[in-house]
């Protein structure tokens, strides 16, 4: 599936940064990885960030792609589900796709969205939701599949330069030379989702232990600045 | 220079010319709640680190907490501190407090990206309403943080005598724009060399018509030009409906 100019500049509103739809204060485990020693500059944030792309990245991207592609959004939220073993993250996952889907309704209105709205008022998984916005804003699959693996990066990125004091610069640097894999990322989870819309079982399920442990813990901690 | 049209601009207008400050405009949120019935009046609180935010907010709930329902989104940079502060000092119910984490950025939270605090402040109309009140405040942040009009009713600024008797004059959109200015702290007047009348005219100079009072929360009823205020809202909020 191809974005057409038409709906180009709709993925630039869906993906920025800027998007008001709860993400600016989630750091995509960055916080506790920070705070473990494991992420410290550019370079272990970028190895983050590759690690995060290929598994909780690739899986929010299938879903994303499938949720575009018109599979039923309730039993993608429950694939979700079923790839998300740490509580905290299931519970991250609704609060912002719920977030998602305010934004979401309120840029591009749809029927799509308000069923699932209505259907999960505490919020459906986030890739599920963003799928469907895609879809009611114009785009295609590939397009939403890019929009979550960017998210999957980008999130940590922003966050590290936060709480590390990291040259933005160098931080952006990483979000740049991560392009061609987001691109490959988000091709295989588009292919991925087109061989899985009749069995959703097979959509992907790849995942990063540390990030489901580390989430468990980092919910755990008394003080935090990032909610996730 | 250029003028401000109050009729074109149904939003709080950062840059508008003093003499042109007019009553606060409504919020942008939807009034309702999905039932129907009007949703709780929602006021924010900012301003500077420590000026007395939180001390404010527990002043407001001791006050109005018999006669209203009431509950409070904090938004600390640490999450918890006000939160808990609330809830040692027994101002409200635990279940009536709900903390929002910012991601390092509390104006953010509160301005750009407001879908946290929303959230918030719908879980508690759900899980302890119906509410008359509630209570945002901002974790501490600089002269430039206001509220989104997409989540709160009105907003109240809160600096203090100590922060510097120059705070109404550098202005802002805090200082100039809120819909109340409190000037905290002026029991410490004398002992930091703060001139009130300085900072009174200063802040008229600032924000024109709009309400500044001037409160010492140390004293016995200190809140009470502030509950005051808070009053005359929910008066125009209910009035409204
Ligand atoms: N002397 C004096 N101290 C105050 C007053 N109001 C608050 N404080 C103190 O100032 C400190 C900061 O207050 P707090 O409400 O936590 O500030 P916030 O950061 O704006 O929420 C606390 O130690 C309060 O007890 C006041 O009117 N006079
Ligand atoms: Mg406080």
């Amino acid at each position: 599936m191809t974005t057409t100019t038409a709906t180009r500049a709709a993925l630039l509103v869906l993906a920025d940064g800027r998007f008001p739809a709860g993400g600016h204060a989630h750091s995509g485990g960055a916080e506790a990885a920070i705070a473990a020693g494991r992420v410290s500059d550019p370079a272990s944030l970028e190895a983050f960030c590759r690690g995060r792309l290929g598994t909780a990245g690739l899986v929010a991207a299938a879903l994303a792609a499938a949720a575009a592609a018109g599979a039923n959004p309730l039993l993608l939220d429950e694939a979700a589900d079923a790839r998300t073993p740490s509580p905290a993250l299931r519970m991250t996952a609704r609060k912002l796709g719920r977030q998602m889907m305010r934004a979401a309704r309120a840029c591009w209105p749809s029927p799509a969205l308000d069923a699932l709205a209505a259907a999960r008022p505490r919020g459906a998984h986030q890739p599920v939701v963003l799928g469907l916005a895609a879809a009611a804003a114009g785009l295609g699959p590939l397009d939403a599949a890019h929009a979550a693996a960017y998210e999957a990066v980008s999130g940590p990125a922003t966050a590290a330069v936060r709480l590390l004091s990291l040259d933005p610069f160098d931080a952006t640097a990483v979000l740049a030379r991560l392009a061609p894999e987001l691109d490959r990322v988000a091709e295989l989870a588009v292919a991925a989702a087109e061989s899985a819309l009749d069995d959703l079982d097979a959509l992907p399920a790849a995942s990063a232990p540390l990030l489901e442990i580390a989430a468990e813990a980092h919910a755990a901690w008394p003080v935090r600045l990032f909610a996730s | 220079m250029h003028l401000d049209h109050p009729e074109t601009y149904p939003q709080r207008y950062a840059a508008a010319p003093s003499r042109q400050r007019r009553a606060p405009t409504p919020s942008s949120a939807p009034t309702t709640r999905p039932d129907g019935t009007r949703r709780a009046l929602r006021i924010g609180l900012g301003g500077p680190v420590g000026s007395g935010k939180t001390a404010t907010v527990a002043a407001i709930c001791r006050q109005l907490r018999e006669e209203l329902s009431i509950a409070v989104v904090t938004n600390d940079i640490y999450t918890r501190e006000d939160a808990e502060f609330l809830l040692r000092n027994a101002v409200l119910p635990a279940e009536r407090i709900s903390a929002v984490e910012t991601g390092a950025c509390p104006h953010t939270a509160i301005r750009d990206d407001i879908s946290a605090n929303l959230e918030a402040v719908e879980d508690l109309e759900e899980s302890v309403g119906p509410l008359d009140l509630v209570l945002v405040e901002s974790g501490g942040d600089n002269l430039t943080a206001t509220f989104s009009k997409g989540l709160v009713d009105a907003q109240i600024f809160v600096i203090d005598v100590a922060g510097g008797d120059k705070i109404p004059r550098k202005g802002g959109p805090g200082v100039s724009t809120a819909d109340l200015l409190v000037v905290n702290k002026t029991d410490l007047a004398p002992l930091v060399g703060a001139d009130l009348e300085v900072m009174a005219r200063d802040a008229r100079a600032q924000r024109g018509e709009l309400p500044v009072t001037f409160t010492a929360l140390t004293e016995p009823d200190g809140i009470a030009p502030v509950v005051a205020w808070v009053r005359e809202r929910l008066a125009c909020w209910t009035a409204a409906a």
